[in-house]
């Protein structure tokens, strides 16, 4: 618990020093139909921020918890036989598989936050927040450094951090 | 609904960044001003019971009707019906009706209470995204998009549409309602009936409904028979036994064929994997072109129903009940303010008359 208020504080300071510079978009990947699955090419807005690998590494997992939410087997069937003997009142009072993976992803995109992101000045917006239609990724600038457009980041001649 | 634990951290909502603490949702409700929620300031056209718990189309259309002529119809079998047939047939009659009758009720409030599936609308930096990403030439303009996008789904072309209101390229199989003024996921239609859009959350309620309600309304009507026919034996003839539940009788009668009907066109749907809006519009039909066919089904009855009815319950999201950041409270959407339509009643009628359409195109196919 100590060690999630130190990088809370952390973060509080990243954005102390610093400044929201740009906001890129990771889209919807819609090649196997509706299901929640998203693009996992490098934008390049986060050229010179993170290693594209880390990058896909974090789309990718987050895709395969996503597909495991989605998943139709026999554990859906059974949840859905019964939801549906019960007129789905069942619904009310239990948690669907859904909404504990869900809560799995919110764990999983803090920890990523905390471990990756924010020190390099990214913080990653949960999907379900902009109704699973993105994944949001804020880019802040070091309000150190010379005042920067929002537009710019992507250009080169920026300083790594 | 359940309350989310999240603790994802809103850069946006930290008022000053040098010396508040991480905003808290206890902190929140401590504020001298009440923080409002989230179904407050919701920009579409529904409305809100139950502090954002239950949610319905803003106009109930005829729901009050049917639920009206459900409790009349069961009530009348229940008074005049059930003591006749327990003395001549049987004890269960009116148990399976009682179970049949609240098993009705229970699914018809689950369709007309629960978020059949609405979009959020992009927020300002998504859709200025997405308006900046077209124009590639190197300058930054914003301007409203082309109007589709075209993706492959299954090796198949699909063309996502943008939606002006809501300001994003709608996921394939979203449709905006005009009715509640909101983008719905795998948007079957608007049902007055129940009032509110059928969509991806809710159709498996609707469909258990319609199902159980065909059910509902030939148990009844066979038990209606049945008594008469009772008593038309008993000496005093048809035309007496007649005169003593016409209305239930009327009610029934009229129903069970349009019900029949809707369950089975629902049914036929649920194994093709389609959706009404597709299948009135043809889609898949192939009158734009050959090869066309529908990506989404999995060519199997079984796996067809098992994914519709089956699938995992996916999770709403708009986020009705969670509360707004404190900068964003003073904001008032333009849909509290906005006046009544003024041809609510005419939209009403078409989407009943096309309901109308489909209950003569499916008795038609059915013969």
């Amino acid at each position: 618990m100590g060690l999630i208020k130190d990088t809370f504080h952390n973060l509080q300071e990243l954005r102390n020093s610093a400044s929201l510079a740009n906001k890129v978009f990771i889209q919807r990947d819609y090649s196997e139909g509706t299901t929640c699955k998203f693009q996992t090419k490098f934008p390049s807005e986060l050229e010179n921020r993170i290693e594209r690998t880390l990058f896909e590494d974090t789309v990718k997992t987050l895709n395969n918890f996503y597909a495991e939410a989605e998943k139709i087997g026999g554990h859906s069937y059974l949840e859905g036989c019964l939801a549906c003997v019960t007129a789905y009142l069942i619904f009310l009072c239990m948690e669907t598989r859904y909404e504990k993976v869900l809560k799995k992803i919110a764990k999983y995109i803090q920890e990523q936050n905390e471990k990756i992101y924010a020190p390099r000045g990214l913080l990653i917006t949960d999907p379900i927040e902009r109704g699973m239609r993105v994944i949001e990724i804020s880019i802040y600038e070091d309000r150190g450094s010379s005042g920067s457009s929002s537009g710019s980041s992507s250009v080169s001649g920026s300083t790594a951090r | 609904m359940n309350s989310r634990d999240y603790q994802q951290i809103d850069p946006q909502a930290l008022p000053t960044p040098a010396h508040s603490p991480l905003p808290h949702p206890a902190d929140r409700r401590q504020e001298p001003r009440t923080p409002r929620r989230k179904w407050e300031v919701f920009p579409g056209k529904n409305r809100f019971f139950c502090d954002g718990r239950i949610m319905m189309a803003r106009g109930c259309g005829v729901f009050p009707l049917t639920v009206g002529l459900i409790l009349v119809t069961s009530t009348l079998f229940f008074i005049f019906d059930c003591p006749f047939l327990v003395k001549h047939l049987t004890r269960c009659i009116p148990a399976i009706g009682g179970v049949l009758f609240v098993f009705v009720l229970i699914t018809l409030f689950q369709t007309s209470f629960t978020d059949p599936g609405i979009l959020p609308r992009a927020t300002p930096d998504e859709a200025a995204d997405v308006e900046r990403q077209i124009d590639d030439t190197g300058n930054t303009s914003y301007r409203p998009p082309p109007r589709t996008k075209e993706v492959l789904i299954n090796q198949q072309v699909i063309k996502l549409k943008y939606c002006f209101t809501c300001k994003m390229f709608r996921p394939p199989r979203t449709s905006h309602c005009s009715l509640c003024d909101n983008c719905v996921e795998r948007f079957d239609h608007h049902c007055p009936w129940v009032g509110n859009c059928v969509g991806k959350r809710n159709y498996r309620f609707f469909y258990t409904f319609i199902v159980s309600l065909s059910f509902l309304t030939a148990f009844i009507f066979g038990c209606v028979t049945t008594h008469l026919a009772l008593r038309a034996q008993g000496g005093k003839g048809l035309v007496f036994a007649l005169q003593e539940s016409p209305v239930e009788l009327a009610i029934c009668f009229f129903s069970v064929w349009s019900i029949l009907g809707l369950s089975g066109f629902h049914t036929y749907l649920v194994a093709s994997n389609l959706t009404t809006n597709e299948d009135i519009k043809g889609s898949w039909s192939g009158k734009s072109g050959d090869g066309v066919t529908n990506p989404y089904s999995q060519k199997n009855i079984f796996i067809n129903c098992c994914s519709v009815l089956c699938a995992p319950m996916p999770p709403s999201l708009i986020d009705r009940r969670g509360f707004l950041p404190p900068n964003e409270s003073a904001q008032t959407s333009d849909a509290d303010i906005e006046p009544p339509r003024l041809n609510h009643k005419n939209e009403m009628n078409v989407v009943g008359a096309s309901l109308h359409l489909v209950l003569i195109v499916t008795l038609t196919n059915l013969k």
